[in-house]
């Protein structure tokens, strides 16, 4: 392998200007559906009760639905969930009603009209008031930890990083719940868990690209913040593939072997995984030397501290020095290829 | 210069690191342990309330199951439980409605799962993890406590305080009552205001925010300072909190949890349950009591034929349905009752009820039987329960409350806040008082406001489907990492199939609750896990056409340790976030996501450090297999 010649570099940021407009798209065409379409808010957010029972065979729905609307649940809605021989009902919230009552009363409905014996899979049920402040604490979470996030980065990296890769974020959690509203893939609190995780995953991506163009401009003699950023989202490249796929694979065992409950879970993690690798790779990077980033602020950062002693930091000091001599070599290398 | 390097640079670690790893190993490969044994079912038998068990309950449970042909596992007695094992579920079931029945009520008989766990292990303090609801089935609520009904009450309680005290000095007030959130005490002139607000001033200052009114009538207004309500918040928080256990109690959940959950808010989760209907009656019901005195003057039966109550009293009814005339005046309500336990009366050898009052509750009392001994004072049970009714063919729900005089008994002497019911019919009627004493304590009505129910079948088949998709990515993610890295490839297998086990591990020794989401999170630390390795293991193949071998593998190292920091720091970040904002199920995700996040640091980078060093240290390497 060390004899291997250098690949081809990619002039991603080169194509920059393609990706933003792609991207701003795709950002519309979510606002958009959100807007026009709505999200599928599930019982946590909307309030009220759903319900799923398992049949010992398959199942019709409409006489299900007659029953239930006889005993006064008319405006119950009434689905197969996963398979022919599960049900699921939901009911919207009623004023007034002590709704905690309500899944006893549909249970009994449905098993006084069934010889069939009839099992009661799973209950949910959310008090309005419940999933209103649910509402509000997904909001607010995802919000302070994109806030979090432009504190910490900030202080480890720049300004700028820290924009570039908040804007990166935005972007994704934007695309990702658009998604969710074209589809109309029911939007629930592990839909909301899902994104923070997104956030957390696609910030990894694009931190390990700044922290490469933060030792680039440290080691290499190229002035141009362009150049010095397109070598390191190169040199990341097959890191970033190979941990996107990894992870990629995981989720989709999750989303086809993990059952209903975490498929929303795993559609929105495997979306925005996507859409992080993607954002990672063209928008952080884009937006910093889009604000002027440059050799000199990335220079005051302050040296990390590490756990290394005294001679083995020496040694480190002295190989950085040659590193510096051989990455500027290859960069310029690396330069004829990308112009 | 380059050739001292190469002496230097030879990749050993020190001895102290390989054997800190082997430790490591070691514990995590003892306390994942504990889950592969799976699950007894058992019957739990805990004593109720104010009961101990004898020697002779073990051999009365062992007739008992032998009278059935029930032969158990295993019979354990510990922390005054037993816990008895079958070996099917068929044999738990029969073993505890026949207990239930033999035990009778001094007994809380539950069915439980009991860890198999060998008792090597369980000596050395692994345990399994505990599974959440969604993966063992049961019920989880979520009770909002009506906070102003609480206050409501605490106003009302003053109004006696205050119009006690203003007779006591002699200063004239105008008839009022408590509302909502303040009382208002109106006087016919401004002489007895400004005597009333020095009295006040003095006395209430500590609790009330006073307020004096010039309306068409002089006034004062009294309403709680901000720390006296929020005592009286917790305090009805913490009372509800005290009687759900006891509910719970007699509901016969073998691991009940019961948690405050914010400043109104109380987590109760029972797994295992499935009756869900009468779990619900039983925790929804609300109910209360008041202490009252027995209006002697009036002629009760007649009240009953007539309708109406003379004077100032109140028609009430005993269960069986005889009337009674209580006095309107309360002395104490359920909220100042402490405890309320049944006995044997030493002296008379006939049954009881001790009833503890609080402090405000003994002075109130003490203060009602100085002037009232031989007069009777009555218990008057006060329940509000929703109900169902049927008219013209639909259903109608209906709040409905139930007055019901309990008891009704003489006041042989003065007492404070210690005294005995006695003059009960038998040993079972004074269990039931005492019963319904303990269970009228509560401060404020609540709500169930959030429910989620999990059946006992779709938790198994959600420990089935998430431990499949764990296989299933934990496989395919090895063969991606041998396809692109070889050898490293397989080092970082290790280190992630560690890093599993040492997840499963400290999963087991915090005891944390193991949820679908918290599945959903140990899959993604799966995959997110060799970000770790692939940072290093590309640096590497950088580094190689740099240099030698060796300083290759170094210099990889070095370099992708701080990405590697700062990469998870920020995942770690957003964890914290989740965590604390996140609800039940997004914090088992969380929980599991954040120790993924760092037991992965350890095994990605020093874990397959050791074993590379250890493979290609300090020799002469022409060629590495990445």
């Amino acid at each position: 392998m060390s004899t291997t010649t250098e690949p081809k570099m990619i002039n991603f940021m080169g194509q920059s200007f393609i990706a933003v407009v792609f991207s701003g798209l795709l950002i519309l065409g979510s606002i958009f559906g959100i807007w026009y379409k709505g999200l599928n808010f599930g019982i946590d957010f909307t309030g009220g009760t759903l319900i799923e029972v398992s049949y010992p065979k398959p199942v019709e729905l409409t006489p299900l639905r007659n029953q239930l609307a006889q005993a006064g649940f008319d405006e119950a809605v009434v689905q197969h969930f996963g398979s022919a021989e599960e049900v699921l009902i939901r009911i919207a919230p009623r004023d007034g009603v002590n709704s905690a009552q309500l899944s006893n009363q549909v249970m009994e409905t449905l098993r006084a009209t069934s010889t069939e014996s009839i099992e009661l899979r799973r209950v949910e049920f959310v008090g309005p008031q419940v999933g209103k402040e649910l509402t509000e604490d997904g909001a607010l979470a995802v919000l302070y930890a994109l806030f979090g996030i432009l504190i910490y980065v900030s202080l480890r990296y720049e300004w700028r990083f820290a924009l570039g890769s908040v804007l990166a974020l935005v972007h994704d959690v934007i695309i990702t719940v658009g998604l969710f509203a074209w589809t109309q893939l029911q939007f629930d609190l592990t839909v909301v868990a899902a994104l923070l995780a997104v956030i957390g995953y696609s910030l990894n991506d694009t931190i390990v690209v700044f922290d490469r163009v933060r030792e680039n401009f440290r080691i290499m003699r190229e002035p141009d913040p362009v150049v010095v950023t397109n070598v390191a989202i190169n040199q990341m490249l097959a890191r970033t593939i190979m941990t996107s796929l990894t992870t990629l694979v995981v989720l989709v065992a999750l989303l086809l072997l993990g059952g209903e409950v975490i498929a929303g879970f795993a559609a929105a993690l495997v979306v925005g995984i996507v859409v992080g690798t993607f954002s990672s790779t063209y928008i952080a990077a884009s937006f910093a030397l889009l604000l002027g980033v440059s050799k000199e602020d990335l220079m005051k950062a302050p040296k990390e501290e590490r756990d290394v002693e005294s001679e083995e930091a020496e040694l480190q000091r002295l190989f950085l020095e040659q590193e510096a001599k051989r990455q500027a070599k290859l960069a310029a290398q690396g330069k004829d290829d990308a112009v | 210069m380059f050739q001292s390097q190469q002496k230097i640079i030879s990749n050993q670690y020190p001895a102290w690191k390989y054997l800190l790893l082997i430790v490591i190993t070691t514990l995590g490969i003892l306390y994942a342990m504990p889950n592969l044994f799976g699950d007894d079912p058992a019957v739990q038998i805990s004593p109720a309330k104010s009961v101990e068990f004898s020697p002779q309950t073990q051999s009365q449970v062992e007739t008992l199951l032998q009278n059935a042909s029930l032969t158990p596992k295993l019979v354990e007695f510990e922390n005054g439980k037993f816990l008895i094992r079958f070996t099917n579920a068929e044999d738990q079931i029969k073993a505890a409605s026949i207990l239930k029945e033999g035990l009778g009520r001094s007994a809380v008989v539950a069915l439980n799962l009991a860890p198999a766990t060998p008792d090597w292990l369980s000596s050395l303090g692994a345990q399994p993890m505990y599974l959440g609801l969604d993966l063992r089935g049961g019920v989880h609520f979520l009770m909002d406590v009506d906070m102003d009904a609480a206050v409501e009450k605490a106003y009302q309680r003053t109004v006696d305080e205050v119009k006690g005290r203003l007779r006591d000095e002699k200063i004239r007030y105008l008839p009022f009552d408590a509302q909502k959130t303040q009382i208002e005490i109106p006087f016919s002139n401004p002489e007895d205001q400004t005597k009333a607000q020095a009295l006040f001033n003095q006395e209430f200052a500590d609790r009330f925010v006073i307020n004096l009114l010039d309306g068409n009538k002089p006034s004062i207004r009294l309403t709680l300072n901000a720390q006296t309500l929020a005592e009286t918040q917790k305090y009805a928080l913490q009372q509800n909190i005290t009687t759900l256990r006891n509910r719970i109690n007699e509901l016969g959940v073998a691991e009940p949890v019961i948690q405050q959950q914010g400043d109104r808010r109380i987590v109760v989760q029972l797994p295992g349950v499935q009756d869900t209907a009468r779990a619900k009656e039983i925790l929804g019901a609300t109910a209360t009591l008041e202490f009252r005195l027995v209006d002697e003057k009036g002629d009760a039966e007649r009240a009953a034929r007539s309708g109406f109550a003379p004077g100032n009293a109140d028609l009430q009814y005993f269960r069986d349905g005889r009337p009674i005339l209580l006095q309107r005046q309360l002395i104490v309500s359920g909220e100042n009752v402490v405890n309320a336990q049944s006995s044997i009366d030493p002296e008379q050898g006939s049954p009881m009820v001790s009833v503890s009052l609080d402090g405000v509750g003994g002075r109130k009392m003490l203060a009602t039987t100085k002037q009232n001994v031989g007069n009777r004072m009555a218990v008057l049970f006060i329940e509000n329960r929703v109900e169902t009714e049927e008219i013209n063919g639909e259903k109608v729900k209906k709040r409905i409350t139930t007055k019901d005089v309990i008891n009704a008994a003489v006041i042989r002497g003065q007492f404070a806040d210690r005294f005995q019911i006695t003059g009960l019919d038998s040993p079972q009627e004074a269990q039931d008082l005492a019963l319904l004493l303990r269970a009228g304590a509560l401060a404020a009505p609540m709500e169930i406001v959030e429910e989620r129910t999990v059946g006992p079948s779709m938790g198994q088949e959600n420990i089935d489907k998430g431990l499949m998709s764990v296989v299933v990515g934990f496989l395919l993610v090895l063969v991606i990492m041998v396809w692109r890295y070889k050898f490293f490839g397989m080092i970082a297998n290790f280190a992630l199939m560690l890093n599993l086990v040492i997840i499963v591990a400290v999963l087991s020794m915090l005891q944390a609750t193991l949820t679908l989401p918290g599945i959903a999170g140990i899959v993604l630390t799966v995959g997110m896990a060799v970000d770790a390795n692939v940072l290093i293991f590309e640096r590497i193949r950088e580094e190689l056409k740099n240099g030698s071998i060796q300083n290759a593998i170094y210099s990889g190292y070095e370099k992708a340790f701080v990405t590697i920091a700062d990469s998870n720091i920020t995942t770690l970040l957003a964890a914290l976030v989740l965590f604390s904002f996140g609800t039940g199920p997004i914090k088992g995700f969380a929980i599991t996501l954040s120790i993924g996040i760092l037991t992965s640091m350890f095994t990605a980078i020093l874990g397959t450090r050791a074993l590379i060093n250890w493979y290609y240290g300090n020799k002469r390497v022409s060629k590495l297999s990445i």
